[in-house]
């Protein structure tokens, strides 16, 4: 188990490590240089090289980076030159809202998605299979940014239980906040319980078919047992990788959500930046969400390890 | 809900030898999308108390869908089922999904080909174990785990205070057969059905399987369908045998008997194929040529017939019905003409209920057909 994890640990350092070198450089491809952005019509050479010696980016390339991630070590992720805000500032503004969002929506993914596929994949192609599937393919065609508009003309501007834009800090009035999130929530759930309806399902009908569940069956257990006991537990791999990859994504991933109901995360921010060649919010975003998505990927390794013991051994 | 939790009664325990299965002419078919399978065609057998009754056939003769018809394991859908199923006082094709439940595991349970597919991967034993003592007898965790261990003890797997807490994927073969059987005598059933149960092992391990589950057998009084494709397997083992055939049973008699004195051509072929030890090394095993019958179309006549090195125009034509040899000690046989076991000592027949009487045979020089 803890070598197991041992290894899965060192390899979450390595990907790091990679990582932050590639965000650092890709934003050096950038086309546009900072000086052009902050200096504008102002641009001269001169001007250009006093600016860049005075951010640092006259130095070599490794230089630049270890002086980045030297102050990264120290809590120090720079400031915003178009704002002065320091990332760091940004960061802890932008990540609750995305955290709150996915923890929000994936919540509601899987409380819908779970119990639904457990009931359909006893009987499946029976009419209500039939139309949960059909369901959730409708909803994996329709992309959040078509889903949030009809939400808020429903629901805030007709029948105005919700506010169409804004969020009041979670700190402040928590009931408000989570009444201001239940609409962006709801946007991104409903390509996550498609995902996640289709996979289990599909997994739990093969599991369906195991001599261990016609075992489990010859034992006298009733069909809850059945499912929940027995089935469940080995046709969650499918799930859990998928819910790794679209959780993942949904990191920074939101920025239209967060556009449409004027909530900036994480993801709105970084498009912000990128527009404006604000190089060090940009690599801090990157990073930090590069980061959570490499932890989250090693706490579903741990997962597999729960679910079945197997994967220890091989 | 109070039907549904209505217990099911049963009688005490019977000495060996009382009626326990009675199975009258059960019918098992699938529906697919080339036709309908019959894969169970008019099988009526009994089992009594104590008492081992070996189904033997090749791959394919319907012999895994007749234990499941009669435990009722069939899923409901594209199953069509027929025939009656007497299990202690109970039919069990009548029976409500929810008393089924109370019989399975706990009055009728199955032990299973492959231990490997049959256990479930992500579970301990132990769990497995007392999943069904909870469930049927209501003991705590505590002590249905120590009923687990005692269980695992007697099925001859050391140190079981530890391997309760193992998966199925830290033991051997031959360990998780065991774990299987533990499972299926964790209530002290009436009747097992065992359903290959030493097919996946290597020989020395079968035998020690085959042992274990006797001597289990005899100290709990516990009746058992021997399923085997391996005559080898249940002539020592089965009070009596029944062999099957494209979904029907062809013989059936007492062990002894159906060693001394085999009617069927099928049956002979069966045991022509059991490696002896007695033959010289590199004897050639007799095998029977051609493969049995597609059972959406079978074949008119007797089923074996196309196989049948016997076979007269009359067995491609009509059926040769189930009959006995008039003998104490039920023989049946289901062939127009049997074989018999001495080539001296001719069998004497019965008239058979629909066509006329055929001569008793003799396997060196068939008959000629009488009609």
């Amino acid at each position: 188990m803890l070598k197991y994890l041992g290894k899965r640990f060192f390899q979450l350092v390595v990907v790091a490590f990679v990582i932050s070198v590639l965000v650092f450089l890709l934003v050096r491809i950038l086309p546009g240089s900072p000086a052009q952005v902050i200096l504008g019509s102002s641009y001269t050479k001169e001007a250009a090289a006093q600016l860049n010696a005075q951010l640092g980016l006259n130095h070599s390339l490794i230089i630049q980076y270890w002086d980045w991630i030297l102050n990264i070590f120290h809590g120090n992720f720079g400031q915003s030159y178009i704002n002065n805000e320091t990332v760091a500032h940004e960061l802890a503004t932008g990540a609750p809202i995305d955290l709150e969002l996915i923890i929000l929506s994936q919540i509601v993914a899987f409380a819908v998605s779970i119990p639904l596929a457990l009931t359909t994949s006893r009987r499946p192609n029976r009419w209500f299979d039939n139309v949960s599937t059909t369901g959730t393919f409708g909803m994996l065609a329709l992309p959040p940014f078509v889903i949030a508009p009809i939400m808020v003309a429903i629901f805030a501007v007709n029948l105005k239980w919700f506010p169409a834009t804004g969020e009041v800090p979670f700190t402040q009035a928590p009931l408000t906040n989570l009444h201001d999130f239940i609409l962006p929530s709801l946007a991104i759930t409903a390509g996550s319980i498609a995902v996640y309806y289709r996979l289990l399902r599909s997994d739990l009908i093969a599991t369906l078919q195991e001599d261990f569940i016609t075992m489990a069956r010859s034992k006298g257990l009733s069909n809850r047992t059945i499912m929940l006991r027995h089935a469940f537990r080995p046709s969650t791999f499918s799930l859990m990788a998928a819910a790794g990859i679209n959780i993942g994504g949904l990191l920074a991933g939101t920025f239209i959500v967060e556009y449409l109901f004027a909530i900036p995360g994480l993801g709105y921010t970084l498009v912000v930046a990128v527009n404006q060649r604000d190089y060090l919010v940009v690599q801090g975003i990157t990073l930090v969400v590069a980061l959570a998505y490499v932890v989250l990927q090693f706490i579903i390794d741990f997962l597999f390890t729960v679910v079945d013991p197997r994967v220890i051994r091989e | 809900m109070a039907r549904n939790q209505e217990r099911l009664t049963f009688p005490p325990l019977g000495q060996p030898g009382d009626p326990l299965l009675e199975v009258r002419d059960l019918h098992t078919s699938f529906r697919t999308t080339r036709g309908t399978v019959q894969a169970v065609d008019g099988v009526s057998l009994s089992v009594a108390s104590g008492r081992t009754l070996g189904v033997v056939g090749e791959s394919g003769s319907g012999k895994t869908v007749l234990s499941r018809s009669i435990m009722g394991l069939l899923p409901p859908r594209d199953v069509v089922r027929s025939g009656t199923v007497e299990f202690a006082g109970h039919d069990l094709t009548t029976l409500p999904p929810e008393q089924l439940r109370q019989v399975w595991g706990a009055e009728l349970s199955m032990i299973f080909q492959d231990p490997m597919t049959a256990l479930n991967p992500v579970k301990r034993i132990g769990v497995q174990i007392t999943e069904s003592i909870r469930l049927h007898q209501g003991l705590s965790k505590k002590d249905a785990m120590a009923s687990a261990v005692a269980l695992l003890h007697q099925v001859g797997i050391p140190s079981p205070e530890d391997r309760v807490r193992w998966y199925p994927f830290q033991l051997s073969g031959g360990m998780r057969q065991r774990v299987m059987i533990a499972i299926a005598l964790a209530c002290s059933p009436r009747l097992v059905m065992a359903d290959e149960p030493t097919t996946g092992l290597d020989v020395t391990i079968q035998a020690q399987i085959l042992d274990l589950l006797s001597s289990l057998q005899k100290e709990r009084n516990m009746a058992m369908i021997l399923v085997t494709h391996d005559l080898g397997v249940v002539a020592n083992r089965a009070d009596e045998i029944a062999v099957m055939y494209a979904g029907r049973i062809v013989e059936r008699a007492p062990t002894k008997k159906l060693f001394a004195n085999t009617h069927m051509p099928y049956t002979r072929a069966l045991m022509d194929s059991i490696p002896r030890l007695s033959d010289p090394s590199g004897t050639r095993l007799t095998a029977i040529g051609g493969r049995p019958p597609d059972l959406i179309n079978p074949p008119a006549g007797c089923r074996f017939a196309p196989r049948c090195s016997y076979a007269q125009d009359k067995c491609h034509q009509s059926e040769p019905p189930l009959r006995s040899t008039g003998e104490p000690g039920d023989h049946l046989f289901a062939c127009w003409y049997p074989l018999s076991g001495s080539a001296t000592v001719p069998v004497t027949l019965k008239e058979p209920p629909s066509a006329g009487s055929p001569t008793p045979s003799n396997p060196a020089t068939p008959p000629k057909d009488p009609s």
